[in-house]
């Protein structure tokens, strides 16, 4: 129908969108054209907001600074370790979750709580469980003894053991939407599908691996690139665990850089934090993009 | 109060999923078929919606050229098939849609360029259109709330007007319930009353029995009937099922193709089909055709010669109701070349007659109700018997015809007539009344 | 041949059927073991924290190995997170901001989406595509810019310059867009006929229709405030502006000298509370609505 197409038609709907339009404008679009003047505008001064040349000097800078490289290595271990195991648990707890009917919704409530909780407040509880101190070897040291283990201290020892409790922390922090997301998918697969292959005799796992996984696989997909694209941005959980002086630990992340670089006591680079920011979502982008290829190969979608 | 329709046209492009899935058509103008219910009560003038269709960039026409006045305080249906035109026939009156060109007028106002909210139309959608969150009083209330200003009404006054009417549609059981609580039924009923709250000059409903199952159908449509009556409001009502229109208007518009085929009372319109078209829609089971000429001023269906039917079609022999034309012919199968002359020669014999009513040589359809079958030995008209329905107080006699359209004719027979099942053929004799004879290319009634 | 194997071993069904039985119940036991498990891992540092926030400083220091329990529970730790440190500033911060920032994207989002499910203008889809194209943008690379912005408008350390860039969500406006258009178009024309503006059949049919859709985002976008780090540590260094993020944070390496771990694990449980009871109530919404999409962010 038309009669809202009258002499203000245009304008109405415009004037709807303004609010909109505006703040996107103001907070996404200019932003995102700046980031990339801003990384080629060398020797950037943040309080006289002057620069003396333009060129690549920034990105250079940024390639060689350890930190940086400390920071890409941290990130590419978080996301290699993490993603896989994350999905891969999440999948196995998924299925057996899908598999029972007692206690499903308590546990499903129970799994989905650190979802709702502030990363930074329970990554405070993580370290105390990890952390050891002059007096105590906290928690986990103690399951360790248990076992017959010596103690480690995991937050200010040595990289291998602090990147494991990252790597922990991340995963128990992920696993709640992964969870979420595939028992969502379990449970939209046909029953009609179990209940032939049942009748056919196929076996459990045969009916897991070739008909479960193939119908969630879209979803496995998915929840494969945005852990990639999520674990790459890595930040807060990791201040929770090892604070603000990521640099000091030796655990800054790629994004954890960039805002070291804007702000903070090394602060007061927005060239150097935006070529690193840059450099990250080159890298984000060009990781989804195998995904993206791989996917067409091997995930089915009906 | 009056409603008049004058040269509307529109475009709008092809945006939206609606006026994708509709008909599309050229802009060439398709010439007005028919005015022949104008002369009567028609002035709905040109009323022309195009619609355009974005993909082709042709401007497709939804109603072209719709002369009509609406009569004060009448009920009017407008028929025809979906695509037609009726349902932006309808938006065009109730403003939501504004016409490319052409006026409209509620009695002496132009209301052309009027909002739908200030031309004083109620409008019932075919889902009811009832807001699922409000009770049924709210949804009846609604429409009063809108008003601002001097017509500003009191919380007393708008729930007196709102039980008024919920008790004229015979709700008011039911107003503190949700919509989706309610039958069918019961939210047309709803519609009906929030369209009526606001004490509209003209009503509209679009296809408002199309969501009923049969039964409700049937309640339904003389429920607006008698709403109609009680309120004298002049009511316009689209719909596709020409039962529902014929049964309860007291004037028909058959539209096709965005052109207004024929208006009139409905006995009028089936009695008097203006052209093939409106012939073939109106009534059920539907119309005969059959492939027909007009030869030496004998009309003939196949090979079957129909003598003095021209002349009773024409007027020009005095015809009684209850007579029929007897005279016959060999079965058409079985007639060959000199048979065939013989019969040219007899006609030859009325030609004079048949040329005084103006019968030249032509290819014709003809069309015979089912009701125009008489089933006589000696009939003129002879088809291959296929089957028989006995439904009650009638027989349907199944057969077919060589020059029939369709592959079955079928005819409806008192069942005082026995019809003789083992008989390979039939013969029937024709009620004048009941044959109507189209122009072969231009399909208009002869 | 294979048949006739099936047919032979299908002949004793009675060892069959308890065979089936046992190794019914061992998979039971694997998968409910295993289960319990990770329910154990999660609610593990939860139920840490609070037992820690009610050991008394003494106790807690004393335990070289951490017990599992205490018999002296005491809300002393409560207190001092109260007044030695200014949580109730930073909780009452993080509700301004959260309030806020959920009222006025509320706001926004919902013309946006009416404009583009129900208003026809020029430029709608292309406007639809932009807007959507925008959701691919990371937060990482606009936000120097932002901090740059806020930074020269003067708003570093005002709720303004904390609320402001994220009062827009792409996603939320699709979303509710999805929503929006799937109310029925004649009740637009319903209303429309009956005199009523666009605005008012905003307010009072499309709202009250879609409230389902407007309580979960309404909830996703207050557990995001409640969350939120990055933005709020940039652009705040005033402890009369931090959010109860930078204010654990600010905690854990300044308040209550660096050992008083009690303390800070009731801070923690202070701050953990809201959300967990808002998840409680508003168990269903929330998860239906971050399966719909809401990634943390």
């Amino acid at each position: 129908m038309d009669m809202a197409k009258g002499r203000f038609g245009n304008i109405k709907g415009w004037l709807y969108l303004l609010p909109a339009v505006l703040f996107l404008g103001a907070f996404l679009v200019y932003p995102l054209i700046d980031v990339f003047i801003y990384s080629f505008e060398e020797g950037y001064n943040f309080t006289s907001q002057t620069y003396y040349g333009v060129g690549i000097y920034n990105y250079s800078y940024v390639l060689h600074d350890t930190y940086f490289l400390q920071a890409v290595k941290n990130t590419f271990l978080l996301v290699v370790i993490t993603v896989p195991v994350s999905t891969g648990l999440a999948l196995l707890i998924s299925v057996a979750l899908h598999s029972i009917k007692r206690f499903r919704n308590l546990l499903q409530t129970i799994y989905f709580l650190p979802y709702v909780t502030n990363t930074l407040a329970v990554g405070l509880v993580f370290m105390i469980l990890f952390k050891k101190t002059a007096y105590s070897d906290g928690m986990i040291n103690l399951l360790i003894h248990f076992f017959g283990g010596s103690s480690i201290d995991f937050i200010d020892g040595p990289y291998w053991a602090k990147m494991l409790v990252l790597c922990i922390y991340t995963i128990w922090v992920v696993m709640p939407f992964k969870i979420l997301i595939l028992t969502g998918a379990l449970a939209s697969v046909n029953e009609d599908y179990y209940k032939a292959a049942r009748v056919d005799g196929t076996s459990k796992f045969r009916i897991f691996y070739k008909i479960t996984l193939p119908m969630i696989s879209p979803m496995i997909f998915y929840l494969v690139i945005t852990g990639f694209i999520g674990a790459f941005k890595a930040y807060s959980d990791v201040v929770a665990l090892f604070g603000t002086d990521l640099n000091a630990a030796g655990m800054n992340t790629i994004v954890g850089y960039v805002y070291d670089m804007l702000y903070g006591d090394s602060g007061g680079y927005p060239s150097y934090a935006s070529a690193a920011a840059i450099i990250l979502f080159v890298i984000v982008l060009t990781i989804t993009c195998i995904n993206l290829m791989i996917s067409r190969k091997n995930v089915s979608y009906q | 109060m009056e409603i008049r329709l004058q040269n509307l046209t529109k475009t709008f492009p092809c945006r939206d999923r609606k006026a994708g899935r509709s008909v599309r058509r050229k802009k060439e103008d398709k010439t007005n078929t028919n005015t022949a219910g104008a002369e009567k009560s028609a002035d709905i003038e040109n009323a022309a919606k195009n619609r355009q269709s974005a993909k082709s960039g042709q401007d497709v026409i939804a109603v072209n050229d719709f002369t009509f006045t609406i009569p004060d305080g009448k009920l009017i249906g407008l028929l025809g098939p979906s695509g037609c035109g009726k349902s932006t026939t309808l938006n065009l009156i109730s403003g939501l849609l504004t016409p490319t060109s052409g006026r409209i007028f509620f009695g002496q106002d132009d209301v052309t360029e009027l909002p739908p909210e200030h031309r004083g139309i109620g409008l019932v959608f075919q889902n009811y259109a009832l807001y699922p969150h409000l009770t049924v009083r709210q949804n009846i209330l609604f429409p009063l709330e809108n008003r601002k200003g001097k017509d500003r009404l009191t919380k007393t006054q708008m729930q007196e007007m709102a039980d008024e009417v919920a008790r004229l549609v015979q709700i008011d059981t039911l107003m503190e319930r949700k919509p989706g609580e309610l039958s069918g039924g019961q939210q047309q009923r709803v519609a009906i009353a929030r369209a009526l709250v606001k004490q509209p000059r003209v009503l509209l409903l679009d296809e408002p029995l199309s969501n009923l199952d049969a039964r409700l159908r049937l309640q339904t449509r003389e429920e607006i009937r008698r709403i109609q009556r009680e309120t004298g409001i002049t009511t316009i009502f689209v719909t596709h099922d020409q039962d529902e229109a014929m049964s309860i208007s007291d004037q028909i518009v058959v539209m096709r193709d965005g052109v207004v085929q024929q208006t009139g009372r409905p006995q009028e319109v089936y009695d008097s089909p203006a052209n093939l078209f409106v012939a073939k829609f109106l009534g059920t089971p539907p119309i005969n055709v059959f492939e027909g000429r007009v030869r030496d001023g004998v009309l003939y269906i196949g090979t079957d010669a129909l003598p003095g039917m021209l002349e009773r079609l024409s007027g020009v022999s005095v015809w009684s109701a209850n007579s029929e034309l007897t005279s016959g012919t060999v079965c058409g199968a079985g007639v060959t070349v000199n048979e065939r002359q013989g019969m040219q020669k007899t006609s030859a014999a009325v030609k004079t007659n048949a040329g005084s009513a103006g019968f030249e040589d032509r290819e014709v359809w003809v069309g015979i109700r089912p009701e125009g079958f008489l089933l006589r030995e000696d009939g003129p008209l002879c088809c291959d018997l296929t089957g028989v329905e006995v439904m009650g107080r009638d027989v349907s006699v199944l057969s077919r015809n060589e020059a029939s359209v369709s592959r079955t004719v079928r005819s409806i027979i008192s069942t005082d007539n026995q019809v003789d099942t083992s008989s390979a053929t039939v013969r029937f004799a024709l009620r004048p009344e009941k044959v109507f004879l189209f122009d072969k290319e231009t399909e208009e009634r002869i | 041949m294979k048949v006739e194997k099936t047919m032979d071993t299908s002949f004793d069904y009675k060892k069959l059927e308890a065979s089936e039985r046992i190794r019914a119940r061992i998979l039971g036991v694997v998968k409910g073991i295993f289960l319990a498990l990770w329910a154990l891992i999660v609610l593990f540092p939860f139920y840490w924290m609070v037992l820690t926030s009610v050991k008394s400083y003494g106790e807690y220091s004393s335990e070289s190995v951490p017990k599992f329990f205490t018999l002296t529970p005491t809300l002393e730790n409560y207190a001092s997170a109260f007044t030695e440190v200014p949580l109730a500033r930073y909780l009452a911060n993080t509700l301004i901001f959260a309030v806020l920032t959920t009222a006025i994207m509320l706001v926004v989002i919902t013309l946006s989406a009416f404009a583009f499910a129900r208003l026809e203008f020029r430029g709608k889809n292309a406007v639809f595509v932009f807007f959507l194209s925008l959701m691919m943008i990371p937060n990482e690379l606009v936000i120097i810019t932002n901090f740059v912005t806020i930074t020269n408008l003067e708003l570093r350390n005002t709720f303004a310059g904390l609320i402001l860039p994220s009062v827009t969500s792409v996603f939320y406006i699709y979303l509710l867009k999805e929503n929006f258009e799937q109310i029925p178009d004649s009740l637009y024309y319903a209303a429309k006929v009956d005199g009523t503006s666009d605005f008012k059949y905003l307010w009072k049919v499309m709202l009250p229709i879609s409230k389902p859709t407007m309580t979960t985002i309404t909830i996703l976008k207050v557990i995001e405030c409640w969350n939120s780090y990055v933005w709020p540590r940039l652009i705040t260094d005033d402890q009369n502006y931090y959010l109860v993020s930078n204010g654990i944070q600010e905690i854990r390496e300044n308040g209550f000298g660096r050992e008083n771990i009690p303390a800070m694990m009731a801070a923690v449980v202070v701050i953990s509370v809201p959300l967990i009871v808002l998840f409680l109530i508003f168990r269903k919404q929330i998860m239906a609505g971050v399966s719909r999409g809401g990634l943390k962010q």
